[in-house]
This record gives structure tokens, C-alpha cells and sequence, in this order.
């Protein structure tokens, strides 16, 4: 410039920018009586949760100034229950931080396992010697006390991944309700049609079981007439009313499981059973075999989950008969996307790549950085970056090369 | 010439303190004047000092002390006297502890003949621009002694840069003096006011001039030189606290390095208050401006007591303004180097001082 040419220019700017600064408003801060707001992860001062310590030795050991300093004894704990173990169990002491010597890097708070250490944004603890500067655990304790909220997230930030899974979790048990609500509507209508069809009174649709005690009276009568004695032709007609009503009911949950299927059906892989419920059929039967509680409680606890997924798998079947189309939902995908990547060039090139080099490897193109546009826009107005648009058509343009190279090859 | 009959008509012109006919009165009246301006002027000018170069960096300066910290330099004070006085064990003893009393006592005695209004001076030298320049050039002996009395190679290379410095630039400030006692007439400081206020120049009769405006150059020159005499930052080599640790002063503490902080302050008055006497018009409010309450000649003397506190407070504040001044420079600018520093001087100052003395004593002598 030709102002920078003419000698003391620079030194007039110097006092310009001096001057100007002399107008400006100080930057100071007047600190006792007007304070900052710190930011929430200030490291002022480490706090202590001295119940959270496990005595772990943690902190101390990675300290790089060794200014931690635990003390602590082992305590055997009684057994919880009668025949247990008893355990052993630290407790804490003395837990002192000698701040005189701490460089506040932090280490400490980010290497307990278990949330014991805190930063504090409190700075004001000078002291008039150092060894007041030793805060002991009750002092750390207090110091806890000040530990601010963590801050609110950004917006638009992703959620931590405790909150996440936490979420998920959530997320599983309500599907799995759900589903189980699914079921048990199902069960419902299966019960219903059966009705219907039966008349008779209600009965579990999973248990072809009949009751006992009723006979056949056609049976009977015919018995009674061929001479038989009372007793035989009430059992025969038992036995024949019981082979009748299974016949029966076989033929009805046929046709109830072709209703069933309409209802929506659980994966085969996704049979899980729900601990926790017995099969309170199974828990009397040991219960009067004079079992012990617990004994019985846990078999039938095993029992009630294998009638559950063997009940669970059946239908399964049944649906998987009425399920093919949504069978063949789970496969058009691969040949979907393979069409897709063929039509519009390399959506996702390096995934492409090996199938076309196959036929276009030996194909040599000499590129300078060349893109296809229309990948490119295709990328940008899918709200890609601008850098992995640019890159993936770069890579598209040249498979295109290749393929027109090898094109015109094959027509020459 | 106007310049010369004014001038000899007003030469050692009677002090106010001159009451009475006793001898002892005017005497504790006048130690009162130079005491009074040694301690509280060079406190005013390093609490202005220590704001404005607060606020040109963005802070507030001192604030705790005294109303906005305007008594800062006092509690600096108190606190330099509680301080332990060490003398290093190396240290030529004597020689350590006379070294700031005989940095200081210069920079007092100047105070002697600097005129702040008409008749508000000790004494009107005469020979007072002589008296005043050859004064102030002692403080360097203090400090050379300082320097080698601490037995400390940084307090030694600090003494000696000083030493060199303000050997270079007691040349061109000295040659500007003369040029203004030429143009003046008079090495009187009461007669250089009073020749200001008679100024103008020839073929421009009736406007009055200060020495200043056909002595830009020279008035330049004289702010530069003064600065590099005091030590001033850019030109404080013989400190240069990030090479030499604090010069010929590390060794000091307590009430002995106060002295030589109050030696700067005080040299900075004295500085600028020689600038304002020879190129800004004493105690002049504006040029060919009488001032109010006065009616002698030029409108400036024989003045009643209004008119005195009037032209002391123009001196103060033009001292101020030229405080002001080096302190902006302070700010502004880097530290020279030591060869820069000197060939500033041996280059360019002291060729374009002798230069404007021939030309101002050659156009003297032909009008
Ligand atoms: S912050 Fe202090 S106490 Fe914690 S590890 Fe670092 S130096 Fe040690
Ligand atoms: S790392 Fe945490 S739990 Fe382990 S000793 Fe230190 S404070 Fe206690």
C-alpha cells in the first residue's frame, strides 16, 4: 500500500490504535463485588461423595502429584441369608486431597469408577498456610454439596448413551407388552371362534383336554342292550365319549387356527418367554407330592416356560403356513437395492465396487477429478456433505468411464 | 530586537515568596514549593500514568486505593517502606546506599528553577536552562554507581546501557535547549516564557507564536531525547526487564528502589515541564492570549492572585498533556533494540539538531 511507504505511517497507526483502546470499555471484571458465571464443569474444587467410595485406590494411584491420600479398613459383613458367605467390605477412613500440591488436571474425577469425584466450580478457598490447604473428607464432603446439575445438552445433540439405552430398554418392554397384548387377543379370538363353532362351555383352546366323568349315552345304551353289565358299559361309553369329544375338538382348532392366522404372529426367533410365572398345574402336583415350596415354585417356574414356548412356536407354525407374503417382504430388499445401485451409479460406491470391477477392472480411465453431476446433486439433495458428495461422484464418474470405455470396446 | 529588550528586562525576576523582609520565611516558603512539587506532581503524573495505560489496554487500572485509586502510589509508597532493605552481600555498601539519593536529589533540585506561574518559582536562575539541563545529566552517575556498587551482571549491563544512553541523548537534547536560548535570547526559564509571549515571526507581526510551531522539529527531537534520558519505555534498555531482569535496579528493594521509581516519575515532570517552558509557553493559556487577572507585559506577568492560580494550573495541565504524551508512546510502542536506540541518536537526532541550531542561529543573526 502506499500508505505503508511513507515513514512513521506505522507509528501513527500505533498511537491510532492505542487512542482508540483508551475509549473502549475495560474488560476488567471487578471481582469481589461483580462475579463471573462459571461454566458448570469449572474445576474449582474436587468434591467427594464419600458414600459413593469403594476405595477403589483409583484416584490415588493415577494422581500424578500423589496428593490424594485414602486411608481405610476391611469389615466383614455378616451373611445376608443363613448358610451364605460372609463378606469383606472397604470402608473409608481418611480421604484428604492436598490441594497446595494438586495441578486440578482432573484425573482423579475421570477415573472413578463410581461417581465419588466431582468438580466444583468453587475457587475460593485460599488459605494463609499451606497445610490448611489439605482438606480432609469432611471438608471434601461439603464441597459436594456445591457440584452443579450437569448442563443442558446443546440442541440438536445427540442424547448420552445412558439416556439412549435407557430409552431402548423402554422402548423393548413396551413392544414386548405389546406383543403379549397381541397374543393374548389372539388367544381370545381363538377362544371365540371355538365357541361359536362348539357351543359348548368355554375351554382352553391350547388343551384338547376333555373332562372326564361324562359318557357317551349312545354307547351306553347300545352296551346295555348287547347285555353288558352296568359298570363296563359306563366305562366303554366314558372311553367313547371322550375319544369323540377329542375328534371333536381337534377339528375345531382346525378351523380355528385358520382364523388365527389373520392375527398378527410373532417371529420364530423372537419366541421368548417371560420368566417369573409358574404353571400353577405342575406347582400343585409337586406341592401334593409333599415337595418343598421352593422346589416346587422352580419346576414350575421351568414348566410354565416350556408350555409357554412350545405354545409360542405352534402358533409360530401355524402362522408361518399363512405368513408368506410377508415372508417375501423380508427378501425383495437385496435385489432392490442391487437395481437400485445399477440404475443410479454408485448410491454407495465402495460397496459396488468389487461386482463392477470384475467386468470393468481391466478398463484404464484417465480422470482429473472429473464428477458426475447428477450423483452429485442426487447426494447434496439427499443432505449429504458437500465432501462425501463430491467424493462419491468422483468414484461414479469413473465407473461410468469404465462402462462407456468397455461399451464401446464390446461395439467395436 | 523585541525579543532581546523584553527579555533582559525580565531576567531574574522576584519570586512571590520573596515576603517580607526576613530571610528565613521566604526560604521555608520556597523549600515548601520544591518539596511539595517533588512528592505530590510526580504522584499525580504516575497515577495518570497507571490509568491511562490502564485504559489503553483495556483495564481499569489502579481502582482500591483512595477515591479510583488516585491514592495508589501512596499505599505504594507505605509499602515500599515496610519492605525489608536488603543489601546484597557482594554489594559495595556505601556506594549501594548513596547510589538513588544521588539519582534522586538531581531530579529534586530542578525543581528549584522551573517557573509554574508568573513569579511561582524558588529562584529564576539567570543561567536556569543551563542550570536545569546540567542537573538533570547527575541522576546518570547514580545510576552508573548503582549498577556497579550491586555486584550483579545484570544490574551492570543495565548501568552501563543507561550510561551510553544517556550519553547519546543528553547531545541532541542539550543542542535543542541552546537553539531555543537563541531564539530566545536568555537561558533564563521565566525569560524563554516571557520571550514566547513577545514571539512572532518576522513579515507576521501581530500574531504571536509559541516556540513550539517554528520549532516543530526541535520540539521533536527534545521529546525524544527527554524520553530516552528518563528510560522511558521505548527506550528503556537499561531496564529491559526481559533481558536484564530489571537493569541497574534489581538489587533494590524497599525505599531504594522507591527512590528511583520517584526519580522517574519526578524526571518525567521535570521533563515535560522544561518542554512546556521552552516550546509551549509557560504558563501562557493559549498564544497571544493574556491571561485573565494579569496586566504586565505580554499579558502573562504582574499578575493578582486569580491570574497566578490560573497559570499554575495552565502549566500543570500542559505538564499533564505532555505526561499524557509519553505514556501514549509507552503504549504504543516496542522496546528499542540497543543498536537501534543508538543510531537514533548518533544518526538522525543529533545531525538533525545541529542542522536546526545552525539554521536557527544563522537566521537570528541575519534578521
Ligand atoms: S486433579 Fe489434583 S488430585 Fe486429581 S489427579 Fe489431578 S493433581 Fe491429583
Ligand atoms: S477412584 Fe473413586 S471410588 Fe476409587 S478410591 Fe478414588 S474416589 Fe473412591
Amino acid at each position: 500500500m502506499a500508505q505503508t511507504s511513507l515513514p512513521g505511517t506505522g507509528l501513527l497507526k500505533g498511537l491510532a490504535v492505542t487512542v482508540k483502546h483508551l475509549f473502549k470499555r475495560p474488560a476488567t471484571l471487578m471481582y469481589p463485588y461483580e462475579r463471573n458465571e462459571l461454566a458448570p464443569r469449572t474445576r474449582g474444587v474436587i468434591a467427594l461423595m464419600d458414600e459413593n467410595c469403594t476405595v477403589c485406590m483409583l484416584c490415588a494411584r493415577e494422581c500424578p502429584d500423589w496428593c490424594i491420600y485414602i486411608d481405610s479398613h476391611k469389615e466383614t459383613v455378616p451373611p445376608a441369608k443363613e448358610g451364605g458367605r460372609a463378606r469383606t467390605r472397604n470402608v473409608l477412613d481418611r480421604f484428604a486431597i492436598d490441594f497446595s500440591l494438586c495441578m486440578y488436571c482432573g484425573i482423579c474425577v475421570e477415573v472413578c469408577p463410581f461417581d465419588a469425584l466431582w468438580w466444583s466450580p468453587e475457587f475460593e478457598y485460599s488459605e494463609y498456610t499451606m497445610d490448611a490447604l489439605l482438606h480432609e473428607k469432611d471438608k471434601l464432603r461439603e464441597w459436594a454439596d456445591t457440584v452443579p446439575p450437569p448442563p443442558a445438552l446443546d440442541e440438536g445433540a445427540e442424547a448420552p448413551a445412558e439416556v439412549t439405552e435407557a430409552i431402548a430398554k423402554a422402548e423393548k418392554e413396551l413392544e414386548a407388552a405389546a406383543q403379549k397384548e397381541a397374543d393374548k387377543a389372539a388367544a381370545a379370538e381363538a377362544a371365540t371362534t371355538e365357541a361359536k363353532a362348539g357351543g359348548s362351555g368355554p375351554k382352553k383352546a391350547d388343551e384338547p383336554k376333555v373332562a372326564a366323568g361324562e359318557i357317551d349315552q349312545e354307547t351306553y345304551d347300545a352296551l346295555i342292550a348287547e347285555g353288558k353289565s352296568e359298570r363296563i358299559a359306563r366305562s366303554k361309553a366314558k372311553a367313547a365319549y371322550v375319544k369323540k369329544e377329542k375328534a371333536r375338538l381337534k377339528a375345531e382348532a382346525d378351523a380355528g387356527g385358520g382364523d388365527a392366522e389373520a392375527a398378527p404372529t410373532p417371529k420364530a426367533a423372537d419366541i421368548k418367554v417371560e420368566a417369573g410365572q409358574i404353571d400353577q398345574e405342575t406347582y400343585d402336583a409337586l406341592i401334593a407330592e409333599g415337595k418343598t415350596e421352593r422346589m416346587a415354585r422352580a419346576k414350575a417356574k421351568a414348566a410354565w416356560v416350556k408350555k409357554e414356548k412350545a405354545r409360542l412356536a405352534a402358533e409360530a407354525e401355524s402362522a408361518a403356513g399363512a405368513g408368506a407374503p410377508a415372508g417375501e417382504e423380508a427378501e425383495p430388499p437385496s435385489p432392490t437395492d442391487a437395481a437400485g445401485s445399477d440404475q443410479a451409479p454408485s448410491t454407495d460406491a465402495p460397496a459396488e465396487e468389487p461386482a463392477a470391477t470384475r467386468k470393468l477392472g481391466d478398463v484404464h480411465v484417465e480422470g482429473t477429478g472429473e464428477i458426475d453431476q447428477e450423483t452429485y446433486d442426487a447426494l447434496i439433495a439427499e443432505g449429504k456433505s458437500e465432501r462425501i458428495a463430491r467424493a462419491k461422484a468422483k468414484a461414479a464418474w469413473v465407473k461410468k468411464a469404465k462402462q462407456a470405455k468397455l461399451d464401446e470396446e464390446g461395439g467395436a | 530586537m523585541t525579543v532581546l529588550t523584553s527579555t533582559t528586562a525580565l531576567a531574574q525576576a522576584p519570586s512571590i515568596l520573596d515576603v517580607g523582609d526576613g530571610v528565613v520565611l521566604p526560604i521555608l516558603l520556597k523549600v515548601a514549593l520544591v518539596l511539595g512539587l517533588f512528592f505530590v506532581v510526580p504522584l499525580v503524573g504516575g497515577y495518570l500514568e497507571h490509568k491511562v495505560m490502564g485504559r489503553m489496554q483495556n483495564r481499569r487500572g489502579p481502582v482500591e486505593a483512595g477515591p479510583f485509586g488516585s491514592l495508589q502510589l501512596v499505599a505504594d509508597g507505605i509499602k515500599f517502606i515496610q519492605k525489608e532493605d536488603i543489601i546484597p552481600r557482594a554489594a559495595d555498601k556505601p556506594m549501594f546506599a548513596l547510589a538513588p539519593g544521588l539519582a534522586l536529589v538531581p531530579a529534586l533540585l530542578v525543581f528549584l528553577v522551573i517557573p509554574l506561574g508568573p513569579g511561582v518559582f524558588a529562584v529564576d536562575l539567570e543561567l536556569g536552562l543551563f542550570y536545569a539541563l546540567a542537573i538533570t545529566s547527575i541522576s546518570v552517575l547514580g545510576i552508573l554507581l548503582g549498577g556497579w556498587a550491586s555486584a550483579n551482571k545484570f544490574s551492570l549491563i543495565g548501568g552501563l546501557r543507561a550510561g551510553a544512553q544517556l550519553i547519546a541523548y543528553e547531545l541532541p537534547l542539550i543542542i535543542t535547549a541552546i537553539t531555543v536560548a537563541v531564539m530566545a535570547g536568555t537561558l533564563s526559564l521565566v525569560g524563554i516564557v516571557e520571550a514566547q509571549a513577545n514571539f512572532t515571526l518576522p513579515g507576521l507581526e501581530g500574531f504571536n507564536l509559541w516556540f513550539v510551531f517554528p520549532q516543530i522539529v526541535g520540539f521533536a527531537i527534545f521529546f525524544v531525547a527527554a524520553m530516552a534520558e528518563l528510560s522511558r519505555p521505548p527506550f528503556d534498555m537499561p531496564i529491559g526487564d526481559s533481558e536484564l531482569v530489571f537493569g541497574y535496579m534489581t538489587e533494590y528493594t524497599g525505599i531504594k528502589f522507591a527512590m528511583f521509581l520517584l526519580t522517574e516519575y519526578a524526571g518525567m515532570i521535570t521533563m515535560s515541564a522544561l518542554m512546556v517552558v521552552l516550546f509551549l509557553g509557560g504558563w501562557q493559556i493559549l498564544p497571544g492570549v493574556a491571561t485573565p487577572g494579569c496586566e504586565g507585559a505580554a499579558g502573562i506577568m504582574s499578575c493578582d492572585p486569580i491570574g497566578i492560580a490560573i497559570s499554575v494550573l495552565v502549566t500543570l495541565a500542559k505538564i499533564m498533556g505532555l505526561v499524557f504524551l509519553m505514556v501514549w508512546a509507552r503504549v504504543a510502542y516496542p522496546r528499542l533494540r540497543e543498536d537501534q536506540l543508538q543510531r537514533i541518536s548518533w544518526l538522525v537526532l543529533v545531525p538533525l539538531s545541529l542542522a536546526n541550531l545552525a539554521f536557527v542561529t544563522i537566521l537570528t543573526v541575519v534578521l
